[in-house]
């Protein structure tokens, strides 16, 4: 049953080049699907017409069946990362993890002169190949399909949870396994085949850990990072019952001997695996996964039917293309010259073949990336998930990953979460950022990430979602910034109140309206006279 | 249906209708010729020096590697290495003519079987197809005398590789697959396999071991006068 209610609304209209107006909803960081996403192609939403109230149909309260899968906490980035600060074994956890990346990558790369040269070509061969991603997915496709699997296009979450349902259903699976994959988490896959009595068994280790606790990953490549060892045994012990209560973890090699003879058995009963993809091969139609553990080779080897998902900027013309890539990718992440399995999977069981999986279906999801293409954004699908950014972000490093409050944590998360779930939602991540620059300067394929961190705070402005001092106080600066005459009285009339404050001290303890900034640091005053005042009279002096 | 409509919204992302035959038939050119990338130098070196590096990087990586002269004398190598590491003289074999046809009865005490790997096999005897010397990897592409069960069930993997087997760079490993099976024939599986399996998951400390084979080891043929060790 639902109702009718009146709700603050705002509908922008506003013209698009060759496409007459548009009303914009605001619902969608890029706009609705359709291709009007505001700034495509550098034409800039002009909003000129404001209403402020609308009659809006409330649907009645979704059934279980129709209960949004996945919970987002974006919205509450700034009471998140309070939470995480004060967590004390989130922060040894973060304190412990971060160090032994950022050394890793550095030894990596000093090991390899060519390192810089590689991410120069990296970046070329992803803008190519999204320059001409139809034909390069067009292409992949038909090679799959040549090798005898099967290419299932979605463009939407829902569409790729109920392709993916259908082919466990059509196999009769009970259990299936699963390799790490973040679009599975983006799709909210496990809820959804949980609750069509399919058991989702996740084989990573990280990923094991996280499903025992119910919890999301906090970081793209080690899910777990947020965790201690103590956090890993008592969730052992909790959850593998079956085993003696008294048994003793004397190494983290304990932990994980459990671990491996556990999914061992789940390997084995798996009726369905799914893995994710690193990348997709137009040239061969091979997808490709990485891993360290083993665990993604067994999920899509043992089990009768294997599918892969992927996004569709996964793809890359040739092997040689994806090599390039694979030279980039372990070292920014991991800080390995090569990950200890790459494994290229092409089709399905061949004649004579004594092993592999009977079924190979590649589930290629969209939900919502064609529509960054042309815009500010498009570099963003250049993006290899490696981790990098985060793992160098000082913000990420004292917030964890879970502030973030969705599938993807740290500068790449803070650029892609808008795009994907709408900057309404998510308007704070690219705000959580000090611009130190130093994401862009590790990211193996050189993605402007602070630049376009600073797009979706314009955006913000634009669509008016900044917070309201937020915009009352920009809006007094920049009332003074069209008036120099003003702006430099009220300057110096600032800085003599500030020296008056500070009696004759050159730091201020604490100040009205900035006691968060004062609460870590004193605020120090200014020592002479205004810029402006100071560069005349160096200019007369001359 | 989606397939449309996503390939719509890259259209328009792009301002573009189907890309004009003559811009196609450069992306199907570039495919065709799969041009090579900037190739890191420190696996251009002479073939002994080059064997020496996939040697050093695979140790690096936690393998080892034991060099036997002459294929006839594999089953003594895999049998001392068994011996040493105190695991039982029985395991499954790859069916790889190349293998099946190694002088095993030499060594009566080896137990094996030449199938797919199954769950309780401890040890596995794999064929090398090819060795990367930039990074130690090995390339292991499947096929009914090379199933992928044996990369990955075991606990110990033993890996017969031919010193003439090894190549630079990863490049050339997929050139001489092409090569053999004709463009675009790709195997349904080809693992690159550095080192055995491992994690840092618990507080990204490293441990071996994870799911796949917790010890990595290499028998190498020296087939190849020009890759043997100086001296």
């Amino acid at each position: 049953m639902g109702m009718w209610v009146v709700q603050p609304f705002r509908v922008v209209i506003r013209r698009d080049e060759g496409r007459g107006w548009q009303a914009d909803h605001g619902a969608d960081g890029l706009g609705v699907r359709g291709g009007d996403a505001p700034g495509r192609g550098g034409a800039t939403p002009r909003p000129c017409a404001r209403a402020r109230f609308a009659l809006e149909w409330r649907p009645p309260t979704p059934s279980f069946e129709e209960r949004p899968l996945v919970q987002i906490t974006s919205p509450a980035f700034r009471r998140n990362a309070a939470r995480a600060l004060a967590d004390a074994g989130l922060q040894k956890a973060l304190g412990k993890a971060k160090g032994a990346f950022l050394a890793r990558r550095a030894e990596a790369v000093a090991r390899l002169p060519e390192f810089e040269a590689l991410r120069d070509i990296g970046r070329d061969i992803k803008n190519h190949t999204l320059a001409h991603l139809d034909v390069y997915l067009e292409h992949y496709a038909a090679q799959v399909e040549r090798a005898g699997g099967t290419v299932h296009w979605c463009a939407t979450a829902a569409e790729a949870r109920a392709a993916v349902l259908e082919i466990c259903r059509r196999a009769g699976a009970k259990t299936v396994t699963k390799g790490k994959s973040m679009i599975s988490e983006e799709i909210a896959l496990n809820d959804h085949l949980e609750r069509h009595g399919i058991t989702p068994v996740e084989t990573d280790l990280g990923e094991y850990i996280i499903q025992l606790r119910k919890e999301h990953p906090s970081h793209i490549i080690a899910p777990a990072f947020h965790l201690n060892r103590e956090d890993w045994e008592a969730d052992f012990r909790r959850a593998h019952t079956d085993l003696p209560a008294e048994r003793v973890f004397h190494e983290r090699r304990d932990i994980l001997a459990e671990a491996r003879t556990k999914l061992r058995e789940r390997f084995l009963a798996a009726d369905v695996g799914i893995t994710g993809a690193n990348f997709l091969i137009a040239e061969t139609g091979s997808s490709v996964i990485v891993t360290n553990e083993g665990n993604g080779d067994l999920t899509q080897t043992l089990p009768r039917v294997h599918i892969a998902l992927a996004s569709i900027e996964k793809v890359v013309p040739t092997l040689e293309d994806a090599c390039a890539l694979l030279r980039l990718l372990a070292r920014s992440a991991t800080g390995q010259d090569f990950s200890v399995y790459t494994t290229f999977s092409t089709g399905a069981r061949r004649p004579g073949d004594l092993d592999g999986p009977e079924e190979y279906h590649v589930v290629l999801i969209d939900n919502g990336r064609s529509n960054m293409i042309g815009t500010e954004f498009q570099d963003m699908l250049r993006c290899i998930r490696c981790a990098a950014c985060m793992n160098h972000c000082p913000v990420y490093g004292v917030t964890g990953g879970h502030a973030y409050g969705w599938v993807y944590p740290g500068p790449m998360g803070a650029v892609l979460t808008p795009a994907l779930i709408g900057l309404d939602k998510a308007a704070h991540l690219p705000n959580a950022s000090t611009f130190c620059g130093k994401c862009e300067s590790v990211c193996p394929v050189k993605i402007p990430l602070p630049k376009m961190m600073r797009h979706w705070r314009e955006r913000e402005f634009e669509r008016h979602l900044t917070p309201a001092a937020a915009r009352t106080n920009l809006a007094l600066w920049a009332w003074f910034a069209r008036r120099p005459g003003m702006y430099r009285w009220a300057a110096r009339a600032a800085v003599a109140a500030l020296r008056l404050a500070g009696r004759g001290r050159g730091a201020l303890r604490s100040a009205p309206f900035a006691g968060g900034w004062t609460a870590g640091r004193d605020l120090p005053l200014p020592e002479g006279g205004t810029f402006m005042d100071r560069y005349r009279r160096e200019q007369r002096g001359r | 249906m989606s397939r449309e409509a996503i390939l719509a919204a890259i259209r328009r992302g792009l301002r573009r209708g189907p890309l004009p035959p003559d811009q196609r038939a450069m992306i199907e050119g570039r495919l065709a010729a799969h041009p090579r990338h900037l190739i890191p130098a420190r696996s251009r070196l002479p073939r002994a020096e080059q064997v020496m590096l996939f040697i050093r990087n695979v140790e690096k990586e936690f393998g080892s590697v034991a060099r036997v002269a002459d294929a006839q004398e594999v089953p003594a190598a895999v049998a001392d290495y068994l011996a040493q590491q105190n695991l039982a003289p029985r395991f499954v074999l790859a069916p790889h003519p190349d293998l099946m046809a190694l002088p095993w009865a030499a060594k009566p005490m080896l137990q094996f079987e030449a199938r797919r790997a199954e769950a309780g096999d401890a040890v596995a005897v794999q064929h090398g197809y090819a060795g990367i010397a930039e990074t130690g990897t090995l390339m292991l592409p499947s096929g009914p005398e090379r199933p992928t069960t044996l990369n990955i069930l075991a606990e110990t993997e033993i890996v017969v590789l031919r010193a003439s087997a090894i190549l630079g760079a990863y490049e050339e490993a997929w050139d001489r697959l092409r090569a053999e099976r004709g463009v675009g024939a790709m195997p349904r599986n080809v693992m690159l396999v550095t080192g055995p399996s491992r994690s840092a998951d618990i507080e990204q400390t490293l441990e071996l071991g994870a799911h796949g084979p917790r010890r990595l080891h290499i028998v190498l043929i020296d087939d190849d006068p020009a890759a043997l060790p100086a001296g």
